[in-house]
């Protein structure tokens, strides 16, 4: 009796030791995860994804890289003490361009901000657009829903604000997203060899639907001052109606109508200035397939890209 | 079953105990720590623009020519992708680079260190090209191919050095006594720095193949450890702010961690203009950075610098 009790007892503490090692090799296993990841550094890189379709939004990243924080880039003045800007200055002062940033509500804190904080400072005058007014960041409010589909109403409200309040404070109007960054110095460049008074606009064309081709929404667009006048025109004569929700499509058909040329914003050797996807897309050979919807669209034949 | 599962707990319990234990034990701590300890390492400044601008014209000329860098890149088959990006990015801006390997891959040429172990094939490449190339080049970069280098940058930090000093420079961390130089921010050492190095390299007991009792002792500190029975000891580069010039981590982590920690100078806080390497890249940021830093230009902006770095001939770049 004793002895079959004994053998029971040996077997279970044999069971239970095992059991123990398990565990401390899983506690092991864990804990170094644990620290690995607590003390190694975090790559970042998500590969941003392709849009099947052209008209279809990049969908918002659920703060895949929300960057805290208030930023201050404008506080590098005194870094690039050999740093000759007098060019770039005469050019602020002699092409006068108004930014206008399509946003949101949800989009303020996460995107627009950040815009605020970078490249929209070198604006001659920013404004940021939005569905509601939001009298702290500041945004104008267009009284539109939000959404995909309202994105041609934002346009023609936003551009109708514009045209309303500060016509006379720009030569060049220019609609980027909050996802978007401009060098404003290079489309100060581009621009200083057109007349405002020219009815015309740049961004990068696109081939299909209109035949003179039509501005991708996502690279950005800006229209001189002539233009930005005969577009409002065409709502009061009806001219021009929120023919669509696609809104770059529609507003390329308005610009056709109203006789708006579509401009070549190529540089001096071909190559193109305005860009719908991140540099990596732009830069690395192959990375956008052959199939893509892209290669068809593009109005001008693409450059190769010379090796560095 | 109350017996079995209480054991089992132990044994996690243990478990965890005991790894944390090696951890802390093996495990030095980089990143915030080094900001503090910032006045017991050696510093090293980049040279003033007055100081250059001193120098004749003739005489900047001649010494832009006077920098040869060699640079050695440590590579293993499965960095394959990055190996690429950097054979095509900026290595080509070095007067030379050679990459060595731990074994020989088809796809690319190297010199075939026949061996896995990260500190050998260190010794080996740096007795490989001091052997071969001590008369043709007087400053030696090393790097592992997730660091992105800008030689043009690493010579100018350089201009004011005289390589027949012992030279050993970059990212340095402090780990205990010793002083060195984290490879993840790329190691440069002068010809000096090579001699020495070389001539202890077959001396067991001051640069032995296999430092380090229990585990084993990263490739960067054993280097250090030799280096500093040569007389060479690490230090830590900086520009005229006192910004780190070799970084260990990549642009997007520092805007990240200037934009957590110092909001409203997000610039002041990120990295230095004239930074000489950032690691932890992708391939794809490889190229990135090549557009950013060599080509693209934001218009009426002009940038006077004192002295210009040309690339090697027929190296086909910019």
């Amino acid at each position: 009796m004793s002895e079959i009790h004994f053998r029971e007892m040996a077997s279970k503490s044999w069971l239970n030791f095992l059991i123990f090692l398990c565990g401390s090799a899983i506690g092991f296993v864990l804990c170094s995860q644990l620290l690995s990841i607590l003390l190694g550094e975090q790559g970042d890189t998500q590969p941003k994804i392709l849009h099947n379709d052209p008209h279809a939004g990049h969908s918002d990243d659920n703060g895949q890289n929300h960057l805290e924080g208030q930023m201050n880039f404008n506080a590098d003045a005194s870094q690039h003490k050999d740093e000759n800007t007098d060019i770039a200055e005469n050019l602020y002062q002699k092409v006068k361009i108004l930014c206008w940033v399509m946003t949101g509500p949800q989009n303020l804190e996460k995107k627009a901000k950040h815009v605020k904080a970078t490249w929209a400072q070198r604006c001659n005058k920013v404004l940021f657009m939005s569905s509601e007014e939001n009298k702290d960041f500041p945004a104008v409010g267009l009284k539109t829903r939000e959404g995909r589909d309202q994105l041609y109403w934002k346009t023609i409200k936003a551009f109708h604000y514009v045209h309303d309040h500060y016509l006379e404070d720009a030569d060049w109007f220019l609609k980027a997203d909050d996802d978007t960054y401009v060098i404003l110095d290079n489309l100060r460049w581009l621009l200083s060899k057109h007349n405002p008074e020219e009815p015309i606009y740049f961004g990068r064309r696109f081939k299909p639907y209109v035949k003179q081709g039509y501005m991708s929404g996502g690279a950005g667009y800006v229209l001189s001052k002539e233009a930005l006048k005969r577009f409002v025109d065409a709502f009061k004569t009806e001219k021009c109606t929120h023919s669509s929700s696609i809104e770059d499509l529609a507003l390329g058909r308005c610009m056709e109508i109203i006789n708006v040329e579509a401009g070549d914003s190529r540089d001096t050797t071909g190559k193109e200035t305005f860009h719908p996807f991140v540099p990596e897309h732009h830069l690395i050979k192959g990375y956008l397939p052959r199939t893509f919807w892209y290669w068809n669209y593009n109005y001008y034949p693409p450059v190769e890209m010379q090796n560095f | 079953m109350l017996s079995e599962s209480s054991s089992f707990l132990k044994g996690v319990m243990l478990g965890s105990i005991f790894c944390a234990l090696i951890t802390m034990l093996g495990h030095v701590r980089i990143g915030y720590g080094n900001r503090m300890f910032h006045h017991e390492h050696h510093h090293l400044q980049a040279p003033n623009k007055e100081d250059i601008l001193k120098i004749s014209e003739n005489e900047r000329m001649e010494l832009s020519k006077s920098f040869r860098v060699y640079c050695i890149i440590l590579v293993k088959p499965k960095d394959v992708s990055l190996w690429a990006a950097v054979k095509e990015t900026w290595t080509k801006h070095c007067d030379k680079a050679e990459f060595f390997s731990s074994e020989n891959v088809k796809v690319f040429e190297s010199v075939n260190m026949e061996t896995d172990d990260m500190w050998l094939m260190m010794r080996k490449a740096y007795k490989y090209a001091f052997d071969k190339y001590r008369d043709q080049y007087n400053w030696f970069f090393l790097a592992r191919p997730s660091t992105f280098a800008i030689i043009e940058n690493l010579k100018y930090f350089l201009l004011k050095k005289d390589p027949s000093q012992p030279f050993y420079l970059g990212h340095t961390v402090k780990s205990g006594d010793l002083e060195y130089v984290n490879v993840e921010g790329g190691i440069v050492l002068s010809i000096e720095s090579m001699k020495r190095l070389n001539s202890l390299l077959s001396v067991p007991e001051k640069c032995p193949e296999q430092g380090g009792m229990i585990w084993k002792i990263s490739e960067d500190k054993q280097l250090a450890v030799c280096l500093k029975y040569a007389g060479v000891f690490a230090e830590n580069a900086e520009d005229s702010e006192g910004k780190d010039v070799f970084n260990t981590k990549s642009v997007g982590l520092f805007i990240k961690e200037a934009m957590t920690n110092q909001p409203n100078l997000v610039v002041q806080g990120c990295c230095s203009d004239m930074a000489v390497t950032f690691n932890g890249l992708t391939p794809n940021q490889m190229h990135v950075m090549m557009y950013g830093v060599y080509r693209l230009r934001a218009f009426g902006h002009i940038f006077n610098d004192a002295l210009v770095f040309l690339p090697p001939n027929g190296s086909d770049n910019d």
